[in-house]
């Protein structure tokens, strides 16, 4: 697969990718390197992945980072409650301790958890490492060591080896500072706000009831709120609902009913600051220009 | 301009050219080692590499490891593969004239670039002595740096001075402790139950969990980010703040460190270098202005802006280092610190002033700042610092 067919693929399933992202994709899944996303909330980072996953018709593992995020949520857990009843049970029926300890510790009360589960499949799956600057530096530290040498060693059962190698895509929003070992590790692509082109390809994909000529209004008009001063600059996402809540509305074109853009402006500005920022007033100016 | 670039005949291939590139973008700052090269090569292999905007594409996702790396990668590119070089000695000062307009270029095109006027390839107009009259060593590159040095640091600062710094840093790095971790540790004392060694110790007593493992979250350090304005007013205390700076990229790993007077300027890279005079020589360079106006509002909201968001959270205590006469407005300074406050962090203002007899904070600025603090306390040497140590720690 070339980049190009590989860029066709994803605009089939949907998604645009801009050239920039589109190779680094596949230069990653070639290499068989993680590939490290970054940018701005919502521009469609985590869709990515979704989207490959159904290209490549695998599954899609997804693990969501957050602060205090240990081993026993990322890898593995034993299933705790099982294996005190099992105890229990191993105690009426008599049985060796030796005998008990071999069946606590198998695979059978093993809890799989999403890094686990991406190197036991068969097939490569597209393992989703979402927002990994949320976690702390030890789990970034372990994950390294996961994503060089694709396993993972239990004490109680030994290491377990990949039977493949899955797709890994980390995304980060630029919370924390991740570390230069990572950073070389990975492939990487900074994914920003589509061009006005992207953009429009992107509606007509997602949205096929919207008619062209408010398709266009709608990117002009959220190209230029994004370079309005906003804390939370609206993301592709939300330019979606906005077209989606303007298409419920029954809207043919922004300028014609005020009311109607003032409503539908909750699914582009997110904040109490940012509604202030753009009052109804400046978002008809802005429609207008964008009509 | 965009032809490609011609190689010496003896050039020995790819695989040189290649690694030449590499050295090429470690010079201009790209942290890349050798093994980067074998995967751009290898990433090349994979790609049709006769076509330039492919190699682009592919080198880029390759070398480039964060978000400027990405926006200077096409202007590195350009200057090794596409003839746009400059060597520096060679660089006269004359008009240029702009590029031609179709000229092949394998960038991107992007509707900001294509849309506006065609860039001229002069030196820097705005500084008469850029990059032109230097004498270079040599290499190709692709920005200018300006270093335009008006203050010596090195006079100002001795590496006795950062070693004594570097105690009181460590010192005041100990007392913010954060106590507020989400991860668990293994602990003989905890308030949740360390499920997986309990099991594993109730096997040996058949079964009954007599001893119960626990977990507990243990103490995490803070990230120090310190903001030391360097205008005319604070000359004076630049000195033992400069050595604190310094001194506390030392001790801790996590520190961020930013100088500020017109502009403001990153200094943390340059501090973590391994030798404490080069360090302050690297500073120097970068501290174009020194000791020139204040604008405190304008940074700090610049501040707020940009490297507040990837370095400032909830576990930072930010410490401006100023004594907050401010050129500007007194409503920029309140609304940047509140956008900072609201990232979750401390803020604590270090005022070399307030050490005087009598001192009210009626500098507007100052009364504008005063309602964001978590500290607002006096600095004037390195021992006022190390007294900070018990305040610090009730924070």
């Amino acid at each position: 697969m070339t980049w190009e067919t590989l860029k066709d693929a994803l605009a089939g399933e949907g998604y645009v990718a801009s050239n920039d992202l589109a190779m680094a994709l596949h230069i990653a899944m070639s290499l068989g390197r993680p590939l490290l996303l970054e940018g701005a909330a919502g521009v469609g980072k985590t869709e990515i992945a979704r989207t490959l996953a159904a290209v490549e018709g695998t599954e899609l593992i997804r693990l969501q980072c957050y602060e205090g995020l240990d081993a026993s949520q990322a890898i593995y857990e034993w299933n705790y409650q099982r294996q005190l009843l099992a105890i229990r049970a191993a105690a009426e029926d008599g049985q060796s301790g030796r005998s008990v300890e071999q069946r606590l510790f198998s695979e059978e009360f093993l809890l799989e958890r999403p890094l686990l589960q991406a190197i036991r499949r068969d097939t490569p799956p597209v393992l989703l490492i979402d927002e990994i600057d949320r976690a702390d530096e030890e789990f970034e530290a372990y994950l390294l060591e996961v994503l060089s040498d694709f396993q993972i060693s239990i004490p109680e059962l030994g290491t377990i080896k990949a039977k493949s190698r899955p797709i890994v895509i980390l995304t980060a929003n630029g919370t924390r500072d991740l570390s230069d070992a990572l950073r070389r590790r990975c492939m990487y692509a900074y994914v920003d706000y589509p061009s006005r082109e992207t953009e429009l390809a992107i509606l007509a994909s997602r949205c096929p009831g919207i008619e062209a000529h408010l398709g266009r209004q709608i990117v002009s008009f959220v190209q230029s709120v994004r370079k309005e001063e906003l804390e939370k600059v609206p993301g592709v996402a939300e330019m979606l609902d906005f077209a989606a809540a303007l298409a419920g509305l029954g809207i043919n074109d922004l300028t014609e009913d005020p009311t109607a853009l003032e409503a539908s402006l909750s699914t582009l500005l997110k904040t109490q600051a940012d509604r202030d920022n753009l009052p109804i007033e400046v978002a008809q100016r802005i429609a207008g220009k964008a009509a | 301009m965009s032809k490609v670039t011609r190689f010496a005949s003896r050039d020995p291939g790819i695989s040189a050219r290649v690694s030449g590139f590499m050295a090429h973008l470690r010079e201009n700052g790209f942290h890349l080692g050798v093994s980067e090269t074998d995967t751009a090569l290898n990433a090349l292999s994979h790609v049709s590499c006769g076509d330039p905007a492919q190699s682009r594409l592919a080198l880029k996702s390759v070398c480039a490891g964060c978000a400027d790396d990405v926006a200077r990668f096409d202007e590195l590119f350009d200057s090794f593969w596409m003839n746009e070089g400059r060597v520096r000695q060679k660089i006269m000062q004359t008009e240029q004239t702009s590029s031609p307009k179709h000229t092949r270029s394998s960038r991107e095109d992007k509707e900001a670039q294509s849309g506006a006027a065609g860039k001229t390839h002069s030196p820097e107009s705005d500084d008469g002595d850029g990059e032109s009259y230097s004498e270079g060593t040599g290499k190709l590159i692709a920005s200018s740096v300006k270093n335009l040095m008006k203050k010596d640091l090195r006079e100002l600062v001795s590496p006795e001075d950062i070693r004594e710094a570097e105690q009181v840093a460590i010192r005041l790095g100990r007392a913010l402790r954060d106590r507020r971790s989400r991860r668990r540790r293994a602990a003989r004392k905890g308030a949740q139950i360390d499920f997986r060694r309990t099991i594993r110790r109730s096997l040996a007593t058949g079964g009954e969990p007599l001893s119960l493992a626990k977990r507990h979250r243990p103490d995490r350090p803070v990230r120090i980010t310190a903001l030391c304005d360097v205008s005319g007013s604070m000359m004076n205390y630049a000195r033992p703040f400069l050595a604190f700076l310094a001194g506390l990229m030392r001790a801790d790993s996590d520190a961020d460190a930013y100088l500020f007077h017109t502009r403001l300027v990153r200094i943390t890279e340059a501090l973590r270098d391994d030798d404490p005079l080069r360090a302050l020589n690297r500073i120097t360079l970068l501290a174009d202005g020194f000791g020139g106006g204040s604008k405190i509002g304008g940074n700090l909201d610049q501040f707020s802006k940009s490297y507040a968001r990837r370095f400032v959270d909830g576990r930072s205590v930010v410490i401006i280092l100023s004594d907050g006469y401010d050129s500007e407005a007194p409503e920029v300074l309140d609304a940047a610190l509140a956008r900072i406050r609201k990232r979750g962090c401390k803020i604590i203002w270090l005022n070399p002033l307030k050490g005087w007899d009598g001192y009210e904070p009626v500098a507007k600025g100052m009364a504008a700042a005063l309602p964001h603090l978590d500290l607002f306390a006096a600095s004037n040497t390195l021992a006022d610092l190390a007294k900070l140590e018990t305040e610090l720690a009730r924070l």
